[in-house]
């Protein structure tokens, strides 16, 4: 990875407003700037927006009005997508069932948007061995992925969208449904990949203690954007302040370990 | 005891049809059935009996006319599905039934080829014209070419349709694609099997194959073999037994998918 420069804007979104049925906005006039090598959380009590802010910056949901810039471009222009990992939310809820292995999950992550009759070059496979290595599981590319614990194919779904070398990756709820002990392996490969390599993150979580004490930037999602700070600033902040929906409070998880 | 059997020429004919359909069936099954389209390739059947009956009635070759309102079908299909006007099963009853009728009134007005349609129905090996093998062999050559072009978009999307999306793979045309190569597969495979019988070619053997838990690769293999095993063996079944060897084939299929589902338990 090249010299990550802390000025440079990878996501620019600007005066979004977002809306389901066109009627009541789910997200209103949201600014925000994401710049390289950043580490980024979107928090929010439930059904306030921030997943959909998420699809917003990668593509997946159109804004009613404002616009979203990928590395400076229009989004609606965009076509550098292996510049960009994404972990949805329901990574860890797939077919458990369905036939394909660690090697041919991550080997998905490499098929291009463009192209007809692609097949698995050599690059591709180094590419997966690569991917595997970094999240700490080579070793188990002919496994099936229905028969790897939860937080495996978790580590599994971000080597699928670290295969490419992306520039940004955006991860959804990741830890949903994942142990503390899991959870610590996560946020601790997160941090690594953040800082060794550079690569800027958007994360979505409900658990606001546990990324403050992880990112550098929180950003509150309740329709609008209630604040932007460092964890620092967010923690010495009253709380309502940021957070004003009753369903979140700092919220601990005591998983089974 | 094969050489006595291979010197009929509608044997022959027969065997190289089934062939061709039961190595077809089960590429385009593999992802129907991943996605829960299973349904889907019940409703085309359905769809080209109305046009089987079209070509009766106008004198054009069943398969093409067949072909050509499950193309339009799936499109239409896939439109209503995407619009979110109606839920997905019901906009395949919807085409299901309806043209389930539409056959029947045009059998109604043309009452001469009723034994005819019976075949399409029910497939018969006996009726495949060598013309009938060219068709369906130069069909089955495009739907493993369109197939090869998309394969690695068909598996990525029917895995994970959004993390597809955001690798920048045009998930609607992908969808599109498979749908129609659907309708190319049973239309194809109508005068073998039948209309009533085509979703167990499509659905079985990768149904069986997934029981087994291999890879993605491995699994497409293994329902080839499945299909493979039960066609051919079905229309030789069928006939030294003298019987239907769509019901015949489709059967085999079953009994297969027991016998692994008990070893696999």
């Amino acid at each position: 990875m090249q010299r990550v420069d802390h000025t440079k804007n990878v996501i620019s979104v600007e005066a979004i407003s977002f809306s389901y049925d066109g009627e009541r906005d789910v997200l209103e006039d949201i600014t925000l700037d994401v710049h390289q090598g950043d580490y980024i959380g979107l928090v929010g009590p439930n059904g306030a927006g921030k997943t959909t802010l998420l699809k917003v910056m990668i593509n997946l949901l159109v804004p009613r009005s404002g616009t979203v810039k990928l590395f400076g471009q229009d989004i609606r222009d965009f076509k550098d997508w292996q510049k960009i990992g994404y972990v949805p939310q329901k990574a860890v809820r797939f077919d458990a069932n369905f036939p394909a292995t660690v090697s041919e999950v991550v080997l998905m992550g490499r098929t291009s948007g463009k192209g007809f009759f692609q097949r698995t070059t050599d690059a591709d496979t180094e590419a997966v061995g690569n991917a595997l290595e970094k999240v700490g599981m080579l070793g188990y590319g002919e496994r099936l992925i229905g028969d790897l614990s939860g937080g495996q194919q978790q580590r599994v779904f971000i080597a699928r969208a670290l295969v490419n070398d992306p520039e940004v990756v955006f991860l959804d709820e990741p830890t949903t449904g994942v142990d503390k002990k899991t959870q610590d392996g996560f946020y601790a490969l997160l941090q690594k990949l953040n800082r060794e390599f550079g690569l800027t993150i958007v994360l979505v979580s409900h658990d606001i203690r546990r990324l403050t004490r992880e990112v550098m930037h929180i950003a509150c999602v309740d329709r609008t954007l209630t604040c932007h700070s460092s964890p620092e600033e967010y923690l010495s902040e009253s709380e309502a302040v940021c957070v004003n929906g009753k369903d979140v409070k700092l919220i601990t998880h005591h998983h089974r370990e | 005891m094969l050489g006595n059997i291979l010197q009929y020429g509608f044997i022959v004919r027969g065997l190289e049809a089934g062939i061709v359909v039961a190595l077809i069936a089960p590429l385009i099954g593999i992802f129907l059935v991943l996605r829960r389209y299973s349904l889907i390739a019940d409703t085309l059947a359905h769809v080209s009996l109305a046009g089987v009956a079209i070509g009766l009635l106008c004198g054009i070759n069943p398969v093409l006319t067949a072909l050509a309102t499950a193309v339009a079908a799936s499109f239409g299909i896939e439109r209503l599905r995407a619009s979110k006007r109606v839920y997905g099963e019901s906009a395949l009853a919807l085409f299901l039934s309806g043209s389930l009728a539409l056959a029947i009134v045009i059998l109604s007005i043309g009452h001469g080829f009723n034994a005819n349609l019976f075949n399409y129905l029910f497939g018969s090996i006996v009726t495949v014209t060598s013309g009938d093998v060219q068709t369906i062999t130069v069909l089955a050559l495009a739907v493993i070419a369109i197939l090869g072009m998309f394969y690695k978009q068909l598996v990525f999307v029917t895995f994970d349709e959004e993390a597809a999306k955001v690798s920048g793979i045009p998930t609607r045309l992908v969808n599109v694609v498979l749908i129609v190569l659907a309708a190319f597969t049973v239309s194809l495979a109508i005068p073998i099997v039948g209309a009533l019988l085509i979703a167990a070619l499509i659905v079985i053997p990768v149904v069986t194959a997934l029981l087994c838990k291999k890879s993605f690769v491995k699994t497409v293999m293994y329902a080839e073999a499945f299909s493979f095993f039960s066609v051919v063996s079905g229309i030789i079944t069928s006939f030294y037994l003298n019987i239907s060897t769509g019901g015949a084939i489709v059967l085999i299929m079953l009994a297969v998918f027991m016998a692994v589902s008990i070893v696999k338990r």
